[in-house]
């Protein structure tokens, strides 16, 4: 008895947002994923007004088979990589310049990050016109500047080069989100204790030793979260895309985008499926993380 | 110890950033489940109110609907209008949260739709009423072009009545580039080619030939370069399976539409027409084909027709209107029909139309309308909107449905970005239209 009322007040306090979670979470996911599973792509079935069947997994197929959503999801690759490459490396080697007490060290770690609080539309709306695609004597934006300072030759088209006009749009999102990963970085160097590095360094270990065996390992959960908070919000991508492009741009197409398209001309079954394919891509990114920290939780 | 105290801030700072990225990760939801929405019984002839949604919300268009809602106080002064516009993304906003309230049967009492083949979706959802009857009650079918009703008309019914009409295929030309080139603009071109000979005059000058921008205007050009090309009858088999998608005319047409568009501003993907007409006010460009709100930018520039700027058909379509038009709907079960049938009377009423159309910049549906009351580029459209053969555009969803117009939207740009050829287009606007020969 004293045990079943040791348990009901925690109940209690946690089923509200256990609820919520519950039937707007995992709910809807049951509903998409049953959605994706007919036939549901005209505004007459969308409505009940005609039948819909039910078709397996034949829009997950097609889907995978067209090659219009293999290029999204070979872009989708693309700036994933490319997002996740610039915003570590770009993130450790401010954290790593930081780390050392310089003076302004506070200001430099507010310049760095604040990108990061400006939204993904608003700096979409600067970097479209940063990014315009014209050349030579109709320049403007980036174009311009190299033309101005003599780098004429790097003039390119951007985001509207069709192989790889996605990487235009990685360019942004690196600048917006390596601050983060910075200040991310940050707290793991400040997290390993003089200690550590005194006792290295008594032990004879050169400056590169103490990184390798020292200050790395210790960085190494750090840089697993940074991995897969930026990995997450790349394959989510969608309001910079918009904002810079459009949803009809071939260049810079992902799955969220077809996921957008699909909705608005009534193809839900299609709609649901890109977005229940997006889930999985998450899952796979965050589940082994979730799973990771559970288990150095049980350890410490 | 100050160290440390940093530490917690810092991840203090970290955790709570991350939290908000876990929770803005849950907001993909599922697309819900709907029901029908049958709810005919609901409202009756209910006149008190009517609820009507339009994304008229700024601009010229803001003032015709505040003109047109004036005439509405005095025909209808016990029915009270509520104002439900949205703004935002050209219609984009308001036709989301529209599919919205129609799919949880909780409709306008009236709203704003592109006549034709956009409204099929609302048609096959049952979501609208055929007001075909109410074309007898108000007398429209003797005002209105009845080649416009046959366009109207699906299966023998009509669904919505057009307050104002608008002419898709215009040339907006900046007279001062063409002399420079040495072409003269008092004259159009008589056909796409000797247009197209033009344009590579200007070429040769430095000058841009053609502005472009994102998407739709891209389609834009391209169905009037289709009718220019195949002509009205052709033009409108295309929407109906009876013109082949697939043929050696329309090869030609697309080859054609690729070079101008070869031709036109490499920025085209990011610019709304606007700014892509912009470069031809401004002297830099030659030719825009825009649909004929374009007037209202030049009026907003205090340019004069004539002087800084001309217009004419698109070459090749002398004698045909391309037109689009916007229109107002009776929802199923909506909660105020009879606030819906004043609303339609008045649209549809001559002083409805005057009103709103002297201040929106477009033309009425109705042809007895005295065209003295309008400016000097409306009269044109009247006359030509009153004489010419009437075809539907493609961009505007007159001619196809949405997914149609939004898969061709995607094969242009796809190929206007460099990702395929004249060939593999043609194939993916024969996809894209498929649906259309059922």
């Amino acid at each position: 008895m004293t045990r079943v009322r040791s348990w009901i007040p925690g109940l209690l306090l946690i089923s509200p947002s256990l609820l919520l979670l519950g039937v707007f979470v995992y709910g809807f996911i049951g509903l998409s994923f049953r959605e994706s599973l007919t036939d549901k792509h005209t505004a007459a079935q969308a409505t009940g007004r005609d039948e819909v069947g039910f078709v397996g997994l034949s829009n997950y197929t097609e889907l995978l088979a067209s090659p219009a959503f293999q290029h999204s999801l070979r872009n989708l690759v693309i700036f994933t990589v490319v997002f996740l490459l610039g915003t570590l490396i770009i993130g450790f080697c401010w954290a790593w310049v930081l780390e050392r007490p310089i003076k302004g060290e506070g200001i430099f770690r507010s310049v760095y990050l604040f990108p990061m609080a400006v939204s993904f539309v608003a700096s979409g709306v600067v970097w479209k016109w940063l990014l315009n695609s014209n050349v030579g004597e109709q320049a403007s934006g980036l174009n311009r500047l190299f033309q101005m300072t003599g780098l004429g030759f790097l003039q390119n088209e951007w985001w509207t080069n069709p192989r790889y006009g996605i990487l235009a749009i990685a360019l942004p999102a690196i600048w917006q989100l390596s601050g983060y990963v910075m200040a991310l970085f940050l707290a793991g160097f400040r997290g390993i204790p003089d200690e550590l590095r005194e006792a290295a360094r008594v032990d004879g270990a050169s400056e590169l030793q103490l990184y390798r065996h020292v200050v790395f390992p210790q960085l190494s959960p750090v840089a697993l979260s940074a991995l897969i908070i930026i990995g997450h919000m790349s394959l989510k991508s969608f309001d910079l895309i918009m904002s810079i492009a459009n949803q009809s741009a071939y260049s810079t197409k992902v799955p969220a985008i077809d996921m957008y398209n699909f909705a608005t001309i009534y193809d839900y079954a299609n709609s649901a499926a890109v977005g229940v394919i997006l889930l999985v891509l998450v899952a796979l990114a965050v589940v082994p993380y979730l799973w990771y920290d559970a288990r150095a939780r049980k350890r410490g | 110890m100050r160290q440390i105290k940093k530490v917690g801030r810092l991840s203090t700072l970290a955790v709570v950033m991350s939290g908000a990225l876990v929770l803005s990760a849950c907001g993909g939801g599922g697309s819900g489940d709907s029901s029908g929405s049958e709810g005919g019984s609901a409202g009756g002839e209910d006149a008190g109110e009517v609820q009507v949604m339009t994304w008229w919300a700024q601009g010229s268009e803001k003032a015709g609907l505040d003109a047109l809602v004036e005439v509405f106080g005095e025909q209808h002064p016990d029915t009270e209008f509520v104002n439900a516009a949205l703004a935002g993304g050209a219609g984009s906003q308001a036709k989301q949260k529209l599919q919205a309230d129609l799919q949880a049967g909780n409709p306008p009492d009236s709203f704003q739709a592109h006549t034709g083949a956009e409204l099929q979706d609302y048609i096959d959802a049952g979501q609208i009423e055929d007001v075909s009857g109410l074309y007898d009650e108000f007398g429209l079918t003797d005002v209105f072009p009845e080649s416009l009703i046959e366009q109207l008309t699906v299966d023998d019914q009509i669904y919505s009545i057009p307050s104002n009409v608008h002419r898709s295929n215009v040339v907006w030309v900046n007279p001062a580039v063409l002399e420079e080139a040495g072409v003269d603009p008092s004259t159009p071109p008589a056909d796409l080619d000797a247009w197209m000979a033009d344009m590579e005059k200007v070429a040769a000058t430095g000058k841009t030939p053609v502005t472009l921008g994102m998407d739709w205007t891209q389609t834009h050009l391209l169905e009037n370069v289709l009718l220019s090309e195949l002509g009205p009858e052709a033009y409108n088999g295309l929407w109906d399976g009876s013109t082949d998608w697939a043929g050696g005319e329309v090869n030609s047409a697309l080859t054609k539409w690729a070079q101008i568009v070869e031709w036109s501003n490499t920025d085209r993907d990011g610019l709304d027409w606007e700014p892509a007409l912009q470069p031809v006010m401004q002297g830099e460009a030659a030719y825009n084909v825009m649909g004929d709100w374009a007037v209202a930018a030049y009026d907003a520039q205090d340019m004069t027709a004539g002087e800084d700027y001309a217009y004419w058909p698109v070459p090749g379509t002398d004698g045909v209107f391309n037109y689009l038009a916007d229109s107002f709907t009776m929802p199923v079960g909506a909660a105020h029909a009879g606030g819906t049938k004043a609303w339609l009377e008045t649209i549809s009423s001559a002083e409805g139309q005057l009103a709103f159309n002297t201040v929106k910049g477009s033309i009425p549906a109705r042809t007895d309308i005295d065209a003295a009351e309008f400016p000097e580029y409306q009269q044109s459209a009247m006359e030509a909107f009153e004489n010419d053969t009437i075809v539907s555009s493609l961009a505007h969803g007159a001619a196809a449905p949405v997914a149609v117009s939004t898969a061709v939207n995607q094969a242009v740009v796809k190929f206007s970005q460099g990702a395929s050829d004249v060939d593999t287009l043609q194939q993916e606007l024969v996809a894209a239209t498929e649906s259309l020969s059922q």
